[in-house]
């Protein structure tokens, strides 16, 4: 046992610098102003009307994109559940496949479908059809989100969905349940816990991503991810780019509180 | 004789191109405790999910109380079953398990409290109501199974090898206990095992299945002592398959000696299968015995001691509850009625004798 716990030395070493010491340091230049006195007014700059703004518009999009995210998983998971192994693989491997793909270039690759003279609007113009006008709008931003995000979503949910045993199924329907009945009373409360850990691994990340914001809201709309950025970057102050970012971790932070407190509830197991 | 419940014509099935049923054709009584039994792919699980309604056969029809359920799914059959891994709904408690059959109905809350009641109290777990279905060991979870589908006062359960999990002790306790549940609710049980022992226990027919066919079909007593091919004679308890040949009416030559026996209408000169139970054949001195022969092998079984008997360069397997010891020379002797005469399989389909057990 010893020997295999100092296998996770270098794994501890990487933790401590690279993830450890970073969150102490944001927590330091958080709670301090530039003189490294003691303040909480870096936390309190979140109340100013555009990073309230900021905050409330990236709360909302990521709430509509995990929305989208689960409309279209549930359905394609079930679908992929009930496929024999080589046909569902195949299905997954065709989902996976754009993920290996690096995610900035997925991004750019919309913009320019996206653009005013882009390829989409130039295919719908040669047909006759209104053409597209939604790049720089919270529209193309949310298609961003969910275009990159809704693998994490499918996955999850698949998983859990193949592990419930078709006697399960089977017996419910034996009982005198009829296909919807089976549906709202086995399948969806069973596959609970990966509805809530698909929900967590979208939901996350669509609250903090600057880069889709950036590269398909043309820099007019601000997340909170961006302003973060730009407090760092262009205004550089670190103090007031680190208390925001405290006040996103404490969002984060209660909403997974709250997704394993629904967990609880229903007693299954842990949330990944 | 009770009527008809269900009735099984000309059933067919294959999956791909491997035939899993042929032809099938069985009905089943009202009351009766009727057993699927044959080993595994024989196609006795196939035949109770096509009774069941969860696989529908490619051609022949499933007549339940002279209507043809055919084609109506689950749900809307007038069965239920018990699954072989008891598939409990985990995210329930047990009352909630037991209840999900009439919430579907629609009864009665206090309907379905009293049921819930009376079910947990037929399989002896009462006061469970609030467990979780997984914090139950396989024995509580085969039972709750089994309330669960009988709450809802099926006219026929159908029991798809519940007990296979079980250790032998729990797995003896539940056979009591499945034909106490059985006389006490004067249901039609539909049970499928690979296991010959539980099949002589519960049933009050049997049905010999191998490769999709029917083999045999009959009481315990009658699979047993009468088996009518190897096939059956060897899947059901241990025995000594020869070959023989009749020469008239009772009288078969086994191994080039004429035994008396008791069979009748096997014609003349024709080659036949010559069953012998091992605890029927008698250990006697050599020179009272119908041939003579060598102990090779002697093993202490409990209830009787296992030989084996080299007579006629044929090794016989011999129970007795007198030893021999190996080396012994002995006679063996054989009542003209502990001898069984089965015609030789006619075709292919029948020639099944190679049985792992």
């Amino acid at each position: 046992m010893k020997n295999k716990k100092w296998l996770a030395t270098p794994y501890l070493i990487w933790s401590v610098a690279f993830i450890i010491i970073p969150l102490l340091m944001i927590v330091y230049y958080g709670l301090t102003d530039k003189e490294g006195h003691f303040t909480l007014s870096n936390l309190a700059k979140i109340t100013t009307p555009e990073n309230l703004k900021a905050l409330g518009l990236a709360l909302l999009l990521a709430f509509i994109s995990t929305v989208i995210c689960l409309i279209l998983a549930y359905p394609l998971a079930m679908i992929l559940s009930q496929k024999n192994v080589n046909q569902s693989s195949f299905i997954v491997l065709i989902f996976i496949l754009p993920m290996w793909m690096n995610f900035l270039l997925r991004t750019l690759a919309w913009q320019t479908l996206l653009e005013k003279n882009g390829v989409i609007n130039n295919i719908l113009q040669f047909l006759y059809l209104p053409t597209l006008d939604i790049i720089n709008t919270p529209y193309a931003i949310i298609l961003g989100m969910v275009y990159n995000f809704l693998p994490f979503m499918v996955l999850p949910i698949y998983n859990v969905l193949i592990k419930i045993d078709q006697n399960v199924i089977n017996a419910a329907r034996d009982l005198g349940a009829n296909n919807m009945q089976t549906f709202l009373k086995i399948t969806l409360p069973l596959s609970v816990p990966g509805i809530l850990s698909g929900i967590t691994m979208v939901f996350v990340p669509a609250l903090t991503t600057f880069v889709v914001s950036d590269l398909l809201g043309g820099g007019k709309i601000l997340l909170i991810g961006n302003v973060i950025e730009q407090t760092f970057k262009q205004g550089n102050n670190w103090n007031v780019g680190s208390g925001l970012s405290l006040v996103l971790m404490i969002f984060i932070i209660l909403s997974m509180v709250f997704m394993s407190k629904t967990e609880k509830e229903e007693g299954e197991g842990d949330i990944l | 004789m009770p009527n008809k419940l269900i009735d099984l014509i000309n059933i067919s099935k294959s999956y791909g191109t491997q035939t899993v049923l042929d032809e099938l054709n069985l009905y089943i009584r009202e009351n009766e405790f009727l057993t699927l039994l044959g080993p595994s792919g024989c196609g006795k699980t196939t035949t109770l999910r096509i009774i069941g309604g969860f696989e529908s056969p490619d051609c022949g029809q499933v007549i339940f109380d002279g209507q043809d359920i055919t084609k109506l799914p689950p749900n809307k059959r007038q069965l239920n079953t018990v699954f072989q891994k008891y598939a409990l709904f985990t995210h329930m408690t047990i009352a909630e398990n037991i209840a999900f059959g009439l919430k579907i109905k629609k009864k009665s809350k206090k309907y379905i409290e009293d049921k819930i009641k009376y079910a947990l109290k037929l399989v002896n777990l009462d006061g469970f109501e609030n467990r979780m279905a997984d914090s139950l060991s396989g024995g509580q979870q085969q039972r709750i199974a089994i309330a669960r589908a009988i709450v809802n006062e099926p006219k026929v359960l159908l029991l798809d090898e519940p007990l296979g999990a079980l250790d032998l002790k729990l797995r003896q306790d539940m056979q009591y206990e499945l034909i106490r549940l059985k006389n006490e609710l004067g249901i039609t049980f539909i049970y499928v095992t690979h296991d010959q022992e539980e099949a002589l226990t519960m049933s009050d027919t049997i049905v010999v299945m191998n490769q999709g066919y029917i083999q045999q079909i009959g009481t315990p007593e009658d699979i047993y002592n009468e088996p009518e091919n190897a096939f059956v004679a060897d899947f059901i308890g241990e025995s000594n398959i020869l070959s023989g040949i009749m020469i008239q009416d009772k009288l078969v030559n086994i191994l080039g000696v004429p035994f008396p026996c008791v069979d009748t209408g096997f014609g003349t000169n024709k080659p036949v299968d010559v069953v012998i139970r091992p605890e029927d054949i008698d250990l006697v001195k050599p020179e009272e015995g119908t041939i003579q022969g060598v102990v090779t092998h002697l093993i202490f079984k409990g209830v009787h001691y296992e030989m084996e008997v080299l007579a006629h360069n044929h090794e016989w397997l011999v129970h007795s509850t007198d030893m021999f010891p190996v080396g012994t020379k002995v006679g063996i002797h054989v009542d003209p009625f502990d001898i069984q005469i089965m015609n030789k399989p006619l075709s292919e389909d029948e020639e099944a004798v190679n049985v792992e057990e």
